[in-house]
């Protein structure tokens, strides 16, 4: 192979970077290089530098420390027997690109992860090294977010932890059956291990700062996952299920869902379909219900059909109000908090200003409807002062009422 | 409010952003309970003004001495004036100070999100903070050399007047470098110490390039995903107003452009590419079906029927689901109807084993009656659960025809309910795009009471007519 410049292979290294979808940079702790020394800062939330055409926010330089691969995951574009052009960063090179990117404010700070070459300890050591660079040798005080490998050694682990804000591990699909499948190197209970292995050192190290100021941080910002939507046989419901559990046992901050969109040199298993982006899109919204809006499980699996999928015509939260009607309508000016947020149309924001204003006057129709982004929406599940829905709810129709009427054309129909 | 023949009062402000200067102002008016529409506000070089002595910047306390009590406002109040002083609605500086007058009445007043006037405010200040956040996002520098050295410059241009209330963000991050970033109506500039203030500048002013900026476009091009072109969320994000000042923007036309030929040849390119492992990847897949669970019906049958034939088949049979025999053998069409679709298959000319046989559903479904299992029909969710299945099965083989035993296996090639009489006979289009026939399934013909014999050779009719177009296709 010809020797690549920088940019052919950031080109090669970026392009296999796009399949993941996390680009979040907020959560960590607070940082500033007022001191002079040093560069970089990080505050609380995140800042997106740009968007791309495929609506994703570009907050950090995502790349792949190399793309040669020894496993054989049919869903990944870099997998062994996959014919893309391969490409190697030296940690030196990465190092200066995200400095050189960060000085001219395109990025907060780096999001590395690669594919397995020699052994997942030396993986694991290369990338190790770019974030230890970053922070000992340029006292770079961005953001860092490393992919850890599952196999890797715990110590290097602790490492990676240490330098990044956050750490992530991919459970990839959503069941056992689909790894096996798709992913046969990988195995979910070694995943799964690994991810505990973080949560314990994670939990470590708050129960240190308690005791001593000076100790040592411990991917601050948490971790996170992604599993991938679409490529094999698991329903909605098996998703959120799993979602959930993940949640609970091991304290993500995040699960990222990625529809699962044709690669290049795809294997043979996979679909070769247009990825489910609305399916995607649902599935955020059935995570956004369980952790802000006090959803449990069991709650978004009701919402989801018989055959286990949540309706993609309405939203998540719609489809459980009109499943669970007796449950309206509500009264704006009475109901509790946990009520109000169960209103389909009606979010945090607009319920924490209900909440507040309620206690100033009895709220009308008008007033929800400065309140709140689309009164039509919320209309038929609500009363106010002047305002209640006869029969509404017991309409057998009410979805044509309450169903979005546009639809987003068609780009690329079949 | 008493008032007559009484001038208006004008204030003029020393900065657009000049906090300072309106709250003095406005103190001193609130304490002479002077009205929000008898006060005008403007910004500008010019003192002397007709009235401006009436009403112009006074010191604390002063409110006190013209008599009137001073008063104070809630912290909540102090930070939404300082965040809606930066919008540049010139209306705000009186929307303000009424709002001060309620507070002074009323101090929980801000707690009224519902309230009109407050709520007008929320929204400015929002603007305000979006637009602050937009300029610490897309800010772009560029390098340049100076006397001291390298100095980064940008050239911004925001839509209030938020640069003073934007930048300290950059001293924080980029402390330890020399920095300006240039707008049209003010210009900041941080030394590695201190920020320092000069006048709006033009675009000529800022650099007009940096190397780096390909190597980032080059990222910028290799990031973004053909598959899933969002154009709409991106515009919400990164509103095109800002896109001039951004190098990366230059690409969004020929990306998108690009983006549906680019889809098309991975798709087309990977399909090409099928065959070496479709039998691995009909095996892997057959394997995970015999777990499924996407449905109830796996509960009580014996096993997943899954299809079977050769993978090059260019003939596809769905039918609608195994039967008893089919459940416990794991195979499908070997009982009663399996019997009779061979031998009508036969005198059609058409060979059974070089077509693919599949169910539109994998799962025996049943009544149970004495000691026998009776075929129970399977229901739209089972049928749309099991049709995961089936897509597999039909991307690995593209038959050139599929035929739809019953109706069943037609609502899961179709995506819908469809009559087999008005379907049969000629060829129809599936929900895939592949070319499908529709006939009834062989079990009907057992079922069936009158008319037995013409029922049947209807059906090897069908077929005889399907082997003729496959040869005609092949």
């Amino acid at each position: 192979m010809s020797r690549l410049d920088t940019r052919e292979k950031l080109a090669i290294l970026a392009d296999a970077a796009k399949y993941d979808a996390s680009c979040a940079s907020s959560g960590t702790s607070k940082r500033d290089s007022r001191d002079g020394k040093g560069i970089g800062s990080t505050e609380g939330m995140g800042i997106c530098h740009a968007y791309a055409p495929d609506g994703r926010c570009i907050s950090l330089l995502k790349i792949l420390l190399t793309n040669s691969c020894i496993f054989d995951c049919h869903y990944c574009i870099n997998r062994k027997s996959s014919n893309v052009r391969r490409a190697r960063f030296t940690a030196e090179e990465v190092v200066q690109l995200t400095l050189s990117f960060y000085r001219r404010n395109y990025i907060e700070g780096v999001f590395l992860s690669s594919g397995i070459i020699r052994s997942s300890n030396y993986t694991m050591e290369q990338i190790v090294e770019v974030a230890r660079s970053l922070r000992e040798d340029h006292d770079f005080r961005g953001y860092i977010h490393l992919k850890t490998i599952p196999d890797a050694d715990p110590e290097l682990v602790r490492l990676a932890g240490v330098h990044a804000d956050r750490v992530s591990i991919n459970v990839e699909l959503p069941t056992e059956r689909g790894l096996q499948r798709l992913a046969p190197e990988k195995d979910g209970t070694r995943i799964e291990g690994a991810m505990k292995d973080v949560k314990l050192a994670i939990d470590d190290r708050q129960d240190a700062k308690k005791r001593y100021k000076s100790a040592p941080s411990f991917a601050p910002a948490g971790q996170s996952t992604q599993m991938i939507v679409g490529a094999d046989s698991a329903n909605d419901r098996d998703i959120m299920l799993k979602a959930s559990s993940l949640y609970d046992r091991f304290g993500l901050r995040r699960v990222y869902y990625s529809a699962f969109s044709p690669i290049p040199d795809a294997s043979a298993v996979l679909p070769l379909n247009r990825p489910p982006l609305m399916r995607e899109h649902r599935l955020y919204q059935s995570d956004w219900l369980m952790r802000f809006y006090g959803f449990t499980p069991v709650d978004v699996v009701n919402a989801a059909g018989d055959d286990g999928m949540l309706p993609l015509d309405i939203d998540p939260k719609l489809a459980w109000a009109l499943k669970y009607r007796d449950n309206f309508p509500v009264d704006i000016n009475r109901a509790p908090r946990e009520t109000l947020l169960r209103i389909p149309g009606l979010g945090v924001k607009a319920v924490n200003r209900i909440v507040t204003s309620r206690r100033w006057r009895r709220l009308r129709l008008d007033d929800v409807a400065r309140l709140s982004v689309s009164l039509a929406k919320i209309r038929p599940f609500i009363v106010t002062e002047d305002w209640r829905p006869t029969l509404l709810t017991d309409r057998a129709d009410l979805t044509k009422w309450v169903k979005p009427q546009t639809q987003q054309l068609e780009l690329f129909g079949a | 409010m008493f008032r007559t023949g009484y001038a208006m009062r004008l204030v003029t402000l020393a900065e657009e952003d000049d906090f300072d200067g309106w709250r003095d102002a406005a103190r001193s008016l609130a304490g002479a309970r002077v009205a929000p529409q008898d006060v005008a506000w403007r910004v500008g070089e010019s003192a002397g003004d007709l009235f401006a002595a009436a009403a112009g910047p006074v010191a604390p306390g002063s409110a006190a001495a013209q008599g009137a009590p001073a008063f104070s406002v809630p912290r909540g109040f102090v930070a939404l004036a300082e965040t809606v002083i930066c919008h540049s609605d010139p209306e705000r500086f009186s929307l303000l100070y009424a709002l001060l007058l309620r507070v002074r009445d009323q101090p929980r007043v801000l707690d009224d999100a519902a309230d009109p006037l407050v709520r007008r405010l929320e929204i400015m200040a929002k603007g305000v903070r979006r637009d602050i956040h937009k300029m610490h996002a897309f800010v772009r520098f560029r390098e340049a050399e100076d006397a001291d050295g390298s100095r980064f410059v940008a050239w911004f241009e925001p839509e209030h007047h938020i640069v003073r209330a934007g930048a300290p963000f950059f001293a924080r991050r980029f402390a330890s470098m020399r920095w300006s970033i240039l707008t049209p109506e003010l210009s900041v500039h941080w030394d590695g110490a201190r920020l320092t203030e000069s006048p709006g500048a033009s675009r000529a002013d800022a650099p007009n390039g940096d190397p780096i900026e390909e190597t980032w476009k080059t990222y910028y091009a290799s990031i973004f995903n053909p598959a899933r072109l969002k154009i709409g969320a991106m515009v919400k994000e990164m509103p095109r107003k800002y896109w001039k000042n951004m190098p990366e923007t230059a690409l969004v036309g020929e990306l998108i452009a690009g983006a549906q030929a680019r889809e098309a040849r991975m798709v087309d390119r990977s399909r090409d590419d099928i065959g070496g492992n479709a039998g691995v990847a009909w095996e892997g897949v057959r394997a995970e079906a015999m777990a499924c669970t996407r449905c109830p019906l796996y509960r009580d049958g014996t096993q997943t029927v899954f299809g079977e034939g050769p993978l090059d088949a260019p003939l596809m049979f769905v039918g609608e689901q195994p039967g008893d025999q089919e459940d416990l053998a794991g195979r499908p069409f070997i009982g009663p109807a399996g019997q009779l679709f061979d031998r009508a298959l036969g005198e059609a000319g058409i060979d059974r084993s070089a077509a693919y046989v599949t169910n539109a559903v994998k799962h025996f479904k049943f009544e149970r009656r004495g000691k026998r299992r009776i075929h129970a029909k399977p229901d739209g969710g089972e049928i749309d659960a099991c049709r995961w299945w089936l897509d597999q099965e039909r991307s690995l083989l593209r038959p050139q025809i599929t035929v739809a035993l019953g109706a069943t296996a037609a609502r899961s090639l179709f995506g819908r309910v469809v009559t087999i009489s008005s379907m049969r006979g000629q060829a129809q289009q599936a929900r895939d795009g592949g070319e499908t026939w529709v006939t009834v399934h062989p079990s009907f013909l057992l079922r069936v009471r009158d008319n037995k014999e013409e029922e049947y050779a209807r059906f090897v009719e069908d077929l005889v007519q399907i082997g003729k177009r496959l040869e005609a296709l092949s």
